[in-house]
């Protein structure tokens, strides 16, 4: 088998000595889409901080055989200040620096590879645009531009389809899809039912992880997987979601 | 008297030279500060700096280095504090704060002899700038300058979004106490012109008049270089004849020129029903 990505063994992960993820481990390898569900606060996005550096595990260990420049992060919809001075073009173009380039001028060449990102996710004509001028939808475009502007080995996203249509929903699966050709993916989404029919395989995520090799799972084994669902509506359209669950 | 004919007077070369600077280091560093939303602690930092000031009066050493000693303190305090989330940010700011105005009434009431005139202090004033004032403010607005030109992408990354900075490998840490220090130093030498009461509203009110025209970084900055210098002359003009203080004047004709952008702006470019995308939305 194929050297993993990234390996994570027996890690313990805790906010201000509260553990929020115990024992997990997982493997992820080349070309893998993992879809990673969970009931909120079960510690989703806390386990793509560690992934990300973001944050350091309080046991176990976590071992990369890519290098931390070549992971690309879409980050959850309310992270960023709206109104903040930026545009598209500067948010996506931030996705190719890194601290050994600190201070260099923008080459020809990267301001191509933002041009083409540009155009790939629609983003052409709004590319002057300061960011608060967007959509919602617009706005998540914009910060997957970032993400996979680099050409990531790795991309790792937090719930990227919160606060966009049901439109661009699908465009965006569709897209991760065709990414996912030449690039691992680890998708955190509390929605289970719409993302399925895209991932390869499941991690529940509900303080320990359970890992499922296959894009298809019973509700019965999300029970056994400590990851119940319940089924709620957006909208018109049903969706299978995780359940609040207390520890 | 002819306009021309005030530059025959040193004082006013000196004001004049620290209007340019004072317009280059504020709206630079003015423009971190609106963007991150870090107005507050700007505030923080300035109203501390007043404990340097009664220190240096009491210890008989230059009150505008206390100042230095103290914003620097109480601007990496604040951000190591907060950073370690050791306290609720407001609640830190309000401590320097009021810490800093405390300290600095003590000192200057056990200072002996004459209390000090604290009203340029206070209320600032350009026409009493020396030539070491200068000095420092020009070294500053350099120091500034090159940090943002040299910088820029990265500033502007990790005011925008710390986390994704960080996934980077940018060294989010080193620049946010780089800068938080800029800060703290453009706010001291900003008090001789502007005074402690004043000199938010020169790191601010330009950045704002800027962002009602253009929603991008580094157009904001060059406009508050400009408006902040525009500003400056016309209140040192307008306190010369009117023989008013000049940081108050200097303040007045911000605020006048905000309201002015405003109708400006409502009229010529919304018509009174555009979507605004500000700063401070």
């Amino acid at each position: 088998m194929d050297m993993p990505l990234i390996l994570i063994r027996d890690m313990d992960a805790a906010y201000q000595h509260q553990v929020v993820l115990s024992g997990v481990s997982l493997s992820v390898h080349d070309r893998d889409f993992i879809g990673i569900v969970g009931p909120n606060g079960g510690g989703k996005t806390t386990l793509l901080k560690i992934i990300l550096g973001l944050l350091k595990p309080l046991k176990g260990t976590i071992e990369y055989t890519i290098d931390r420049s070549e992971i690309g992060y879409l980050p959850q919809g309310n992270q960023v200040d709206e109104s903040f001075p930026i545009t598209v073009r500067e948010v996506v173009a931030s996705g190719l620096e890194h601290r050994q380039k600190m201070g260099r001028r923008t080459t020809p060449s990267e301001n191509q590879k933002v041009g083409s990102i540009l155009e790939k996710v629609g983003l052409e004509t709004l590319q002057h645009r300061s960011i608060g001028e967007l959509s919602g939808g617009e706005l998540q475009r914009t910060m997957l531009a970032r993400a996979i502007v680099s050409s990531p080995r790795l991309l790792v996203l937090d719930e990227p389809d919160t606060h966009v249509d049901n439109r661009f929903e699908m465009e965006l699966y569709g897209l991760l899809k065709e990414l996912n050709e030449a690039m691992t993916i680890l998708l955190v989404s509390h929605d289970i039912g719409t993302i399925s029919p895209y991932i390869k395989t499941i991690a529940c995520v509900n303080r320990n992880l359970h890992y499922h090799s296959s894009n298809e799972i019973s509700e019965e084994q999300l029970k056994v997987y400590n990851c119940p669902i319940e089924i709620i509506t957006h909208g018109t359209v049903p969706h299978r979601v995780m359940k609040e669950h207390n520890h | 008297m002819d306009f021309l004919q005030l530059f025959k007077y040193g004082f006013i070369q000196n004001a004049f030279l620290a209007a340019i600077l004072m317009s280059v280091t504020c709206g630079i560093i003015g423009t971190y500060i609106v963007s991150r939303r870090m107005v507050f602690i700007s505030g923080g930092i300035t109203h501390a700096s007043f404990g340097g000031v009664g220190i240096g009066f009491f210890f008989g050493f230059p009150p505008l280095a206390g100042a230095a000693l103290f914003a620097v303190l109480a601007a990496l305090t604040t951000e190591n504090l907060t950073r370690r989330k050791v306290m609720r940010n407001d609640s830190i700011i309000a401590i320097m704060w009021s810490l800093g105005m405390a300290l600095g009434i003590i000192f200057i009431y056990l200072t002996p002899g004459y209390a000090p005139n604290l009203m340029s202090l206070l209320f600032g004033s350009i026409i009493t700038v020396t030539k070491t004032d200068l000095l420092l403010m020009f070294i500053l607005a350099v120091a500034v300058s090159a940090f943002f030109t040299i910088l820029y992408k990265p500033i502007l990354y990790v005011a925008f979004d710390e986390q994704f900075a960080k996934t980077r490998g940018i060294p989010v840490m080193l620049v946010n106490y780089l800068l938080i220090i800029l800060v703290a130093l453009t706010i001291v030498l900003s008090i001789r012109i502007a005074g402690i009461i004043l000199v938010l509203s020169v790191l601010t009110i330009p950045q704002n008049i800027a962002n009602l025209f253009t929603n991008r970084f580094d157009r904001i900055m060059i406009g508050s270089i400009i408006l902040g210098f525009i500003a400056s002359i016309m209140g040192l003009v307008i306190s010369y004849y009117l023989d008013i203080p000049s940081g108050a004047t200097i303040i007045f004709c911000l605020v006048v020129m905000y309201i002015a952008a405003r109708f400006v702006k409502v009229v010529t470019f919304e018509g009174g029903n555009q979507k605004q995308n500000r700063v401070d939305k």
